[in-house]
């Protein structure tokens, strides 16, 4: 080991923004084409959802706007009773194809952001309480996650789905469909982040700069918070990019068996559910679309979370 | 450079340069090596961390991480040369003619096969025996090695041998094929002395007894001067000397070797500091004295800083719900001792014999289930909130690993304030001041503030650690293995920052080490302790001229011995 | 510094062990159970669910005393438990027939679809896993991870569109749903001994077991590239060991250990994820059945569906532990 020089005033410490540029983790993104690749999809069809009503052709949820008579236009081609033309088609109601995946994919993301949101901040919060304190805590935190994760995911978010359905008064189902879908899905992925982090304090709380804070009497929030949470950060910035991509298809899902989205207000899975019933009689482009863009956006977020696990992965390097 | 053969030489490397290429440009670990091997002896490979020994040892065995790859130069075996050679090639070489030994047996075997799997796999590859032969020879080697009952241990599985027993499992499979040269790389590190001694005396014995030729890397300089016929000095990928271990120890030529052995603490003199022999522009400058100035003089009272009674502490070794099922360790077991204000007090034992446990319970970060601390007089092991926020004040610590002890998402300036400030004992305003000046005097300069650990090297780290400290103005400071993870030239500069401390700003200390020449140099009292108790205490003269326990003669009959290393730079001895 | 422990064959430890798992899967199938009895109690009412709109309190009263809805929770749980263990789930508020004969009659086809792409998850998983771990950086490996990427992307549901669209629609070549023709074997209708009950297979297990198997395969090629970088697989390259004997004698041994837990895991999920397979073809099973409890708030249904399927993964986690302890001497000692 060599001791650079370092109290050489002559040197100026290059700026903040050169030297995250400089960082092993920005040059691994710059060197990984899929990861670039994959970092502009995700990029372009985040921002075309969040600006939707900006870029649809039609309001899909405005019923002034559509004209039955536009139904089952192909893609492309101009319709034969209004003469009017859409990229992507319409559907059997006339609604512009392209512009329902709009809207749809605001639907999805959304679940997808707010589901994967609220499991890490569940997840998080419990793994460094069950790693710093240990004993009855951990033990009940991580056995209550060892039961859950004897069930897979979908199913347990299936059935906290049907709960929510029973207990929710009919007049109100659909509207607190998407809420429940968040929570189902929220709840149902807690558990990974859980392990994690407690996997990660365990280890951090070995370490000897835990011993240093509290040596000078910090608390333990404050050694949890401050000191901990810092150091455990990126994997679960891998497992949010990972969960992130297992929520929207876990939302599609249950949207797509008619448990999650209601019709009212369509995700990407309640449109591939509404198009799959058109396949076989030739409408090809009511499945195909919503499909191709529900594909497109898991693959590449799944894609994000692959480089992000072995760029921050100090093993693979 | 020119070499003259031995007819019989083993093993030749000749300018050898291995390479790694980095995002940054090609890395050279070795520039232009060049060592032999004879039958029957051991030749010693020295350096510290970075000097590229390691990989000199798997550029031989064809196994380079990565993508290393040798750049440039030969690898000879019997005048034969092997290196290049393809992959099949390589492997019908590897265990056959040359073998290799690796640091941590504990990861070195295989878990889920059994020694006797291991051993008659290896031993029917390469000698074609039948099942039945290679079992009859899998028992002998274990008998050689020194495996008591080898019948009995064939069917057992790693996890069931110890440290020591696990290495010379190890070496047994080395042995298998019958190689010509051995490579054993850090074989000892992992092992505590006594282990230590008794493997390098097996690889001593087998190395005569076969007449293999073997190449032994190693960090320590002890190790070398007990073990090894020949030696070669390595800095920075380089070889800057190699000669027969007396001449090279006793007379080294090249400054580093110089510097270097001028590092190594000797249990036989004390020194006033450490001689610093600058090389290789690694010389940095510390100035621990002006720092005295600032410092508040307190008149300590009457009697010792630091009082120690009767301290135990059990950890839970297996739980259960009935808690008279529950099994318990005792790692330190009744232990009282006192520290007199303005000394230093050594706690010195092996592993597992509760030093550190003891530095923990002293500063407050285990609970103690029996006994308590007194400072000044006053009891703070469970004490008000005012004791102990007094007490935590006056204290600081510094920490073994330079790698785990400081937040390395925190920013340095933060790292080195946050005692002070959480304690309240600087204002806010004059906190950036204070972290300057400090980072300053430690020899690292102001600006180091705002970078983060990870751009520092271990001796630098440590610096950091010891400007955090600092920081408080504490009146004792403990130091629970400062320096065991730095290499020799390092620790030097460590210890001699701790020694100005002491010095200039008369610091007491509690200084836990398992390295009896670090004690011997730093300690004015010394504590031995043996599985968790207190057996003996006494001046470190005294203990060092006259121990008066078997263990802590058993302890100093097994320090490497140094008297082959040079004395030069050691004039100022005391 | 001896340690002569000897392993005895009948280790205490063992015993105590697998006791300890028992123990721990009871506990978990009461914590189900009791979530499983707090839909019934909580969750609409079954009254309201059982009775039709024309209904006189004293209907009520007599139905609540009859369901022993007027006993005090812990009693009511124990009851259920009692009938539960018996195999009695209550009446479907749907179909009006008692949940157990729903559940027996559905449950052969789940099992078959369950076994056939279980096997074809775990058989290829492990091959391709092994494949693209030991053949790193190659063409075919990276070929390999890249789709297989795309099958963790690709929901379960429109793999079997897809499948569906080329296979049933394009070829026709393969039926699109339900299970063929089935054969009575006493309580047991099996698909197997039929040609167009295999065939009708071939779909709905493909898609079933492509994600467990990209699931398992990347899951093993982590856990190989892992055990590679081990130092005994350095130590047994130094002691020059072939590389066959290295790759599917040290390395897979190991690597093996921490994928059978993830797998018990994964096999569990199989006959979770068939909800999904059998919605897209129609496929007879219970994964259906409990879809349409769900559309319906059958709670009887679902509750026993959640008790049957938790029986399922304890036993199928209890054997994982069990193999564990098998392959793993470290816990045998």
């Amino acid at each position: 080991m060599t001791e650079m020089p370092v109290d050489r005033p002559d040197v100026i410490p290059p700026s903040r923004l050169r030297r995250a540029w400089d960082s092993d983790f920005a040059w691994s993104f710059r060197h990984s084409p899929v990861a670039m690749v994959s970092a502009f999809f995700t990029a372009l069809l985040v921002l075309s959802a969040v600006f939707a009503p900006l870029l649809a052709t039609t309001n899909p949820y405005d019923p002034a706007s559509l004209n039955l008579m536009n139904g089952f236009t192909a893609p492309g081609t101009p319709n034969a009773f209004t003469g009017e033309s859409f990229l992507m088609g319409t559907d059997d109601q006339g609604r512009d194809v392209f512009s329902t995946i709009l809207y749809g994919m605001r639907i999805s993301l959304f679940v997808g952001f707010a589901a994967v949101l609220l499991a890490m901040l569940i997840g998080v919060t419990l793994g460094l309480v069950a790693g710093y304190r240990g004993g009855w805590v951990e033990t009940l935190i991580m056995r209550t996650a060892d039961v859950q994760l004897t069930f897979p995911a979908i199913l347990v978010a299936m059935l906290i789905f049907g709960i929510a359905k029973g207990v929710t008064p009919v007049e109100y189902r659909d509207q607190m469909a998407i809420w429940v879908l968040i929570l189902a899905i929220g709840l149902s992925d807690w558990v990974q982040f859980a392990r994690v982090v407690r996997g990660a304090t365990l280890v951090e709380r070995k370490k000897e700069y835990v011993q240093a804070a509290q040596l000078i009497g910090r608390s333990g929030f404050a050694i949890t918070f401050r000191h901990i949470l810092p150091n455990v950060l990126s994997p679960v910035l891998v497992i949010a990019t990972i969960s992130l991509a297992l929520a929207i298809i876990a939302e599609a899902t249950l949207s797509f068996l008619g448990v999650g989205a209601p019709p009212t207000q369509p995700s990407l899975g309640t449109l591939i559910r509404i198009g799959q019933g058109f396949l076989f009689s030739g409408e090809w482009w009511i499945l195909f679309f919503p499909a191709v863009t529900l594909l497109v956006l898991a693959l590449s977020v799944n894609l994000l979370g692959d480089w992000l696990r072995d760029a921050l992965n100090p093993r693979m390097r | 450079m020119e070499r003259f053969d031995m007819p019989d030489t083993l093993l030749t490397i000749d300018d050898l340069t291995v390479a790694f290429p980095t995002r940054r440009g090609l890395f050279e670990a070795v520039k232009h090596a060049a060592l032999t091997v004879e039958p029957g002896e051991i030749h010693g490979l020295v350096g510290e961390s970075g000097a590229g020994k390691s990989t000199i040892g798997a550029a031989i065995m064809g196994l380079l991480e990565g993508n290393g790859h040798i750049a440039g130069g030969t690898v000879s075996f019997r005048g034969e040369q092997i290196s290049g050679r393809d992959s099949a090639a390589m492997r019908r070489l590897r265990g056959k003619t040359i073998s290799m030994i690796f640091q941590d047996p504990l990861t070195s075997l295989n878990p889920l096969f059994t020694v006797g799997e291991q051993l008659t796999e290896t031993i029917q590859e390469h000698l074609g025996l039948s099942e039945r032969e290679a079992a009859q020879r899998a028992e002998e080697l274990l008998t050689r090695v020194g495996i008591p009952d080898p019948k009995t241990r064939l069917d057992q599985y790693p996890h069931q041998f110890s440290g020591g027993m696990r290495q010379r499992v190890v070496i047994a499979l080395a042995l298998c094929s019958e190689p010509d040269v051995i490579i054993a790389d850090e074989p000892t590190t992992a092992l505590d002395v006594a282990i230590q001694k008794q493997i390098l005396e097996l690889i001593r014995d087998l190395t005569t007894e076969r007449q293999v030729g073997v190449i032994l890397i190693t960090h320590d300089m002890g190790v070398i001067a007990e073990t090894t016929d020949r030696v070669t000095v390595m800095y920075m990928g380089e070889v800057v000397e190699s000669g027969p271990t007396a001449q090279v120890l006793g007379h080294p030529e090249h400054a580093y070797t110089k510097s270097l052995i001028a590092a190594v603490p000797r249990p036989e003199v004390k020194v006033r500091r450490f001689p610093q022999i600058s090389y290789g522009g690694r010389e940095t400058t510390f100035n621990i004295a002006d720092l005295a100035r600032n410092w508040p003089t307190i008149k300590p009272k009457d009697g010792p800083l630091i009082e120690a009674r009767n301290l135990t502490k059990r950890f839970l070794e297996k739980g259960s719900l009935i808690p008279s099922m529950r099994r318990y360790f005792t790692a330190v077991d009744d232990v009282s001792f006192d520290i007199q204000p303005g000394e230093v007090f050594g706690l010195v034992g092996e592993s597992g014999s509760g030093k550190s446990t003891i530095a923990r319970m002293i500063a407050g970060l285990y609970d103690l289930d029996e006994g308590e601390v007194l400072y000044e007089g006053t009891r703070v092991s469970g004490a008000d909130a005012q004791t102990v926020l007094d007490y935590r004040r006056d204290i600081q610590m510094i920490f073994q690993d330079p790698y785990s002890s400081l937040n390395p998402r925190h920013r340095v300036d933060h790292i080195v304030a946050e005692p002070a400030l959480h304690l309240g004992m600087i204002p806010k305003a004059e906190v950036g001041a204070r972290v300057a000046e400090l980072l300053d005097k430690v020899g690292l300069g102001a600006e180091a503030g705002m970078k983060y650990p990870h751009e520092f090297s271990g001796g630098q780290r440590q610096r950091i650690s010891i400007a955090r400290a600092l920081a408080t103005q504490p009146r004792f400071l403990i130091c629970d293995e400062p320096t065991s993870a730095l290499d020799v030239s390092i620790q030097a500069q460590i210890l001699n920052i701790l020694k100005d401390l002491q010095e200039h700003l008369g610091l007491t200390m509690l200084f836990i080490s398992h390295d009896l020449p670090v004690v011997r140099q730093m300690c004015d009292r010394v504590g031995v302790l043996k599985d968790g108790k207190l057996i003996e205490l006494a001046e470190t003269e005294t203990l060092f001229a006259d121990p008066q326990t078997e263990y802590t003669r058993e302890l100093l009959r097994l320090m490497p011995k140094t008297d082959l290393l040079s004395k030069d730079g050691l004039a100022d001895a005391v | 510094m001896l340690d002569l422990a000897s392993p005895a064959p009948h280790d205490p430890r063992m015993i105590s062990f697998i006791l300890r798992r028992v123990f721990q899967s009871i506990l978990v199938l009461l914590i189900v159970g009791l979530v499983a009895f707090s839909m019934f109690t909580f969750v609409g009412d079954p009254i309201d669910n059982m009775l039709g709109q024309e209904r006189t309190d004293a209907d009520i009263a007599r139905l609540r005393a009859q369901l022993g809805l007027d006993q005090p929770f812990p009693v009511q749980y124990f009851r259920f438990l009692e009938n539960a263990v018996q195999g009695n789930f209550g009446i479907s508020y749907r179909q009006g027939r008692p949940v157990a004969d729903i559940l027996l009659e559905r449950a052969p086809a789940t099992l078959e679809l369950a076994f056939v792409s279980g096997f074809l998850a775990i058989f290829f998983g492990i091959v391709l896993g092994v494949f693209t771990a030991l053949r790193r950086g190659t063409v075919a490996a990276n070929a390999v991870m890249t789709i297989s990427l795309i099958g963790v992307s690709l929901p379960t549901f429109l793999i079997g569109i897809l499948l569906i669209y080329v296979f049933s629609v394009e070829l026709d070549l393969l039926p699109s749903f339900g299970r063929g023709d089935t054969v009575n074997l006493g309580w047991w209708s099996t698909g197997f001994l039929t040609w167009s009950g295999l065939k009708a297979l071939i779909l709905p297990s493909i898609t079933l077991g492509l994600y467990q198997m990209t699931l398992i395969m990347r899951l093993v090629r982590t856990e190989m590239l892992e055990v590679l970088r081990q130092d005994y697989i350095r130590f047994a390259r130094a002691r020059g060991l072939r590389d066959r004997a290295i790759h599917f004698r040290h390395a897979l041994k190991n690597t093996l250990v921490p994928v059978i837990t993830v797998t018990g895991l994964q096999l569990g999920s199989i006959i979770a994820f068939a909800i999904i397979t059998e919605t897209v073809f129609q496929w007879p099973g219970v994964g259906l059945l409990f879809i349409n409890a769900i559309q319906f708030v059958d709670i009887p249904v679902m509750a026993a569906y959640l008790m049957l399927i938790s029986v399922m993964f304890v036993a199928i986690n209890l054997i994982v532990d069990l193999l564990y302890f098998a392959i793993d001497p470290r816990l045998r000692t």
